[in-house]
Parts: C-alpha cells; sequence; structure tokens
C-alpha cells in the first residue's frame, strides 16, 4: 500500500510548529478549517486573525503586519489567493518587499467537488511574473514539511501551494527529503529525456520513468519544487546530459512550470519540450481527483506516452 | 482648544507646504495638484505638530506611522518630509526624474519617512489596519494615521478594511478622509462618507480640513476614543490656496503653463509666509 497523506495536514501541522517564533501571525478569510490554519489558531489564538470573506483586505493588512517585523503567513483557496487580489499582492507585498508568506490551498485540481470556480491553472503563472516573489510548489507531505519551514525562514514575499488531498509520498523520509529553495532534487539518473515535474504530478513522474525502463527508456526525473526563481542549471544540465524534456505540473501548460522550462531552454540548451499540464482551458467537477487530473491528461500513461513520442523522434 | 500661536505657526507651516508643492511644478512638470494642496493642512498639522517621528533615524522603532492612501497627493507629503529632514530639499527637484528618490507615488523602499508603497488607491488603509494590528501584538504604543481619499472611498477593499478595523477595535489607528468631493474626472460617486463610517462602527467626526485648529482637535479627540478606531472626516477644497486650481478637475493632474506658474506664485506669496 502506498504511504500517503494530505498536504494541508503537513503544511498546518508545520505552520504550528513554527508559530514558537512570536513574530509568526496568521490570517485565513473564512477557510482556517479547510486549510488547517485552524491548527495554529488552536495553539495561539492571540496571533490569528480572521479576516473574514475579504481577501483583498486580508492581504494588506498582512503587508502591514509585515513591516512592523511580523511575519505573516495568509490563507485561502488558490484561486482567491492569486486571481481575486493580483494588485494587492503585486503592489502592497511584492512591489514594496513586504515579508508576507501567501498561502494558495486547494490548488490544481484538487478542489475536484467544486468545479472551475474554485480550481487554479493561473496561480502559477501569475505568481511567477510577479518580480520579487518566490514561488514554491512541493511534490508530497514531506516536501511540503521542509517548503513551508524554508518558506518562514525565506526573507521576502513567497506564494506557496497547497493541494488539498492525500498525495503519495515522493521522499523516503524527513531526513531523506532535500529541501533548498531556488534548488531542484535530482530524482532519478536517466540520460534518454528528462522528466521535469513539480508538485503532486512529480510521484507521476517516477512511476512513468519506472514504466519507460520497460520500453528500454533512461528517463531522469526531476523535482523543480520552486517555479522562480527557477534551478536554471539543473534544468540546463538535464536537457543537455539527455537531449530532451517532457514537463509535468497540475497547472495550465502556459507559463508556469512548462513555460518556465522552455523559456530556459530556448534561450540555453534548445531541444524539444512537451508540456503536459492543463491546456487552455477551466476545470469543472468531479467526484474524484484522480479522475479529473486524468481528464486533462496528467497521468502515468500520459507522459510515458509522451516520453516514448520524444525519444523515437529524437533517436530518427 | 490649541493656543493661538502654535496654530499661527502651522499655518504658516502648511502654507510652506503648498508653496513646496507649487515648486515642484515648476518648468511645467506635471504633478497631482489639485489633491495634494488639499491635504496640505492636514499634513502639515500631522508632520509638524502630532507625529513623533525622528528624521534622524527614520525607521525608530516608536514612531508614529502615516500611510498615505490616496498615493498620488504625495507631494505634499514629500515636502513636509525635506521640510523635516528625512532628506535633502535638493531632491524636491528631482521629483520623477529617472533614478530619482522621490517617485510619482510613495515608495518606502527608495524614500525615507515613506512607510508604505502606495498609489494603486484602496490599499493604504489595509496596509495601516495591519501596521495598527502589528503594534497591538508587539504591545507597541505608537499610534497610526491613514490618508484616504473619498474618490478613493468608492473602493471595495475601503470598506473591507472598515470591517476589519471595526472588529478588532483598532484604537491605535485614526483614519482622515479628504472629502474635496472631486475625483479625476468629476464630482465623486460617493458622498456622505461620515455617516458610512459611522455605521461600520468607527467614531466618526466631521470638521473643515483647511482649519488647523479643528484638525488638531480632532487629532487629539481621535488618541482619546477606546477600544475603536476613529475617522476624521475632513470637508476640503480640491486645489485649497490657488483661486483657479480650486475646485477645478482640470487641475488634478496638470502642468502649469508659466502665466499660471507666476499667478499660482503672486497668489500663495500674498498669503505670506516665506520664499
Amino acid at each position: 500500500m502506498q504511504r500517503m497523506e494530505d498536504m494541508r495536514d503537513a503544511y498546518g501541522e508545520t505552520l504550528a510548529e513554527i508559530g514558537a517564533n512570536p513574530r509568526v501571525v496568521v490570517l485565513d478569510a473564512d477557510l482556517s478549517h479547510s486549510n488547517k490554519s485552524d491548527i495554529f489558531k488552536n495553539k495561539y489564538p492571540e496571533r490569528f486573525f480572521e479576516a473574514g470573506i475579504a481577501e483583498a483586505n486580508m492581504v494588506g493588512v498582512a503587508a502591514g503586519l509585515s513591516l512592523t517585523g511580523l511575519i505573516p503567513f495568509i490563507h485561502t483557496f488558490s484561486v482567491f489567493a492569486v486571481g481575486r487580489v493580483y494588485d494587492q499582492v503585486r503592489i502592497s507585498v511584492c512591489y514594496q518587499k513586504a515579508n508576507v508568506k501567501v498561502v494558495g490551498t486547494s490548488a490544481g485540481l484538487s478542489d475536484a467537488h467544486d468545479g472551475a470556480t474554485h480550481q487554479s491553472m493561473d496561480d502559477v503563472t501569475l505568481m511567477r511574473v510577479l518580480p520579487n516573489m518566490t514561488v514554491v510548489v512541493p511534490c508530497d507531505s514531506l516536501e511540503m514539511r521542509k517548503a513551508t519551514k524554508a518558506v518562514y525562514e525565506h526573507q521576502g514575499p513567497v506564494y506557496l501551494r497547497v493541494d488539498r488531498m492525500p498525495v503519495p509520498f515522493v521522499w523516503e523520509s524527513l531526513e531523506d527529503c532535500q529541501f533548498k529553495i531556488g534548488r531542484a532534487n535530482v530524482l532519478r539518473e536517466g540520460s534518454d529525456i528528462a522528466i521535469i515535474a513539480s508538485g503532486c504530478p512529480v510521484a507521476l513522474a517516477m512511476k512513468a520513468a519506472d514504466c519507460a525502463v520497460k520500453e528500454g527508456i533512461k528517463a531522469e526525473v526531476l523535482d523543480v519544487h520552486t517555479i522562480k526563481p527557477l534551478d536554471q542549471k539543473a534544468v540546463v544540465n538535464a536537457a543537455k546530459k539527455t537531449g530532451a524534456v517532457v514537463t509535468v505540473e497540475e497547472h495550465s501548460v502556459i507559463g508556469a512550470l512548462g513555460g518556465a522550462v522552455a523559456e530556459v531552454l530556448g534561450e540555453n540548451c534548445p531541444v524539444p519540450v512537451w508540456r503536459i499540464g492543463i491546456k487552455d482551458m477551466f476545470g469543472e467537477s468531479a467526484l474524484d481527483w484522480d479522475e479529473l487530473l486524468s481528464a486533462h491528461g496528467i497521468t502515468v500513461e500520459a507522459i510515458v506516452g509522451a516520453v516514448k513520442n520524444i525519444v523515437k523522434k529524437k533517436r530518427k | 482648544m490649541h493656543p493661538q500661536p502654535v496654530v499661527k505657526e502651522l499655518e504658516e507651516k502648511a502654507l510652506n507646504v503648498r508653496k513646496g508643492i507649487l515648486g515642484i511644478m515648476a518648468g511645467g512638470k506635471r504633478g497631482h495638484l489639485g489633491g495634494s494642496l488639499s491635504i496640505a493642512d492636514i499634513v502639515a498639522a500631522l508632520y509638524f505638530h502630532q507625529m513623533k517621528v525622528d528624521p534622524k533615524n527614520p525607521r525608530w522603532e516608536d514612531r508614529d506611522r502615516f500611510v498615505l492612501s490616496k498615493g498620488h497627493s504625495v507631494l505634499a507629503q514629500y515636502v513636509a518630509l525635506a521640510e523635516l529632514g528625512f532628506f535633502p530639499k535638493e531632491e524636491l527637484k528631482k521629483v520623477k526624474k529617472l533614478g530619482a528618490m522621490l517617485q510619482g507615488h510613495p515608495d518606502r523602499l527608495k524614500t525615507p519617512g515613506i512607510e508604505a508603497s502606495t498609489g494603486s488607491l484602496g490599499q493604504g488603509l489595509s496596509i495601516a489596519c495591519g501596521i495598527a494590528l502589528g503594534a497591538r501584538v508587539k504591545g507597541k504604543k505608537f499610534h497610526v494615521y491613514a490618508l484616504v481619499g473619498d474618490g478613493e472611498s468608492t473602493e471595495g477593499m475601503i470598506w473591507e478594511a472598515a470591517i476589519f478595523a471595526a472588529h478588532y477595535g483598532l484604537d491605535n489607528l485614526t483614519g482622515i478622509t479628504d472629502q474635496n468631493r472631486l475625483m479625476a474626472s468629476g464630482s465623486t460617486i460617493v458622498s456622505s462618507l461620515a455617516p458610512k463610517w459611522r455605521a461600520f462602527g468607527w467614531e466618526t467626526k466631521e470638521i473643515d480640513g483647511h482649519n488647523i485648529g479643528e484638525i488638531l482637535d480632532a487629532l487629539d479627540w481621535a488618541l482619546t476614543v477606546k477600544d475603536r478606531p476613529v475617522m476624521v472626516v475632513c470637508n476640503t477644497v480640491k486645489g485649497r490656496g490657488i483661486s483657479f486650481v480650486e475646485n477645478n478637475v482640470d487641475f488634478h493632474h496638470c502642468a502649469l503653463t508659466p502665466e499660471q506658474y507666476e499667478k499660482a506664485w503672486d497668489e500663495l506669496n500674498r498669503k505670506g509666509g516665506v520664499n
């Protein structure tokens, strides 16, 4: 049985640990139970502030709190944490380098039931284009724990993306999990193609690499947990080494991981790049997250198919 | 009630703020003239009397904070900060030039004395709420002032902040509304702001925003209010102090012709003060 843990639990528990520092303050826009910021709330009620269903003000208040030397973590679903308050994050947070941690939860398609209004396929792209912003997308709950601490220690604005579902462990253990903001992890060495993934699809990429072996293909797997600043060196090295790249993300293929990798490789090491992710479209309701991911072509089979195709072309 | 000499001195300082604003507009430089002139008396009362700030140590932890939510009116604030010595007056000649410390809108990273980068309307009051809440968390006694435009008060975010500050009883926050009744393109579509703030749970006073004595009294009163935020709604005249600029939205953001510039100086000089 594959070990799994909900990303939110890992996040919420770590946030509560970080709360030992009295400079940490937490705000939530009426979703603390879902976001698991309520673990912090129960432990440190005097430093938890319910912002109500008013996300714009929550961002501004957090900016102000940071200007007094506090470290605010703000929470809402990623659709609201980004699109709804884009200008507030742009000006009140990024432009003035406010030390605010924007935590976007129920990210990607992970809020399957609620449908398109609650599914974010554009948040990483929008956050990535903001100057001074750091964008972190952990792949499993162990990496989430490490990432949350790193985000807390980092001075400056951060967008942290949190899925709402249990996801399989990519890492063996917390000690095993390497995490440094801006440094991609090579999870598996390979010479024929590089699968560059972020978020929950990293587990799919690992499985796809296993399947590819049966096809005689050695795939390298990169876990790019920091979309910005992108580990350009690691991406270019993987491309140089393998000569072909597939990107996989639970996000629109426009402008996020796939876009960032294509930009870097286009300028530094042009190789075939195939992007797997949500096409230029909104999500929809589904009773099951996996089913929704499949409907959007984010599956082991799709990765294996792309890998085979590109390697075949490369070998011609 | 404040002694007449105090009021008189601040009236002169406010006049000098107006002259400083006009000086920045020299040579046909464009600027947000109308809104900067309408807040000159409020800015003078805050910086030259009410607030505890230290120009030699702009980031002094216990200083009072001023957030200019209507960031486009920053010319008035620049003149006050220069007068206090936060930066050399020479900088006023370089406003908005490439590489200048003084940007078109407030920039806390570039300009000593600026507390928050504002200019995208509606955001400053929330930042001020955050600073006030931060003071409470840290057990600090400083006071936070936020100056909001009445045109800006059409923004929904202002009212989100209104709800938040009232809910958390931020009595270390004093909001000031520059109610000049004009936005860039004409009359504001929002009016009667004082009753609105009252309805949102803020202790509210409506005063003449060009009467230094009334401003000082209101600011003193604000410090006595407990468990609630305060909003001082100041009735003002956009462009106050220069007759042809007053109540004329053509001068919301404008350049002055040499003739207009001279006429404006004549009018301000006739009111007294230095320069």
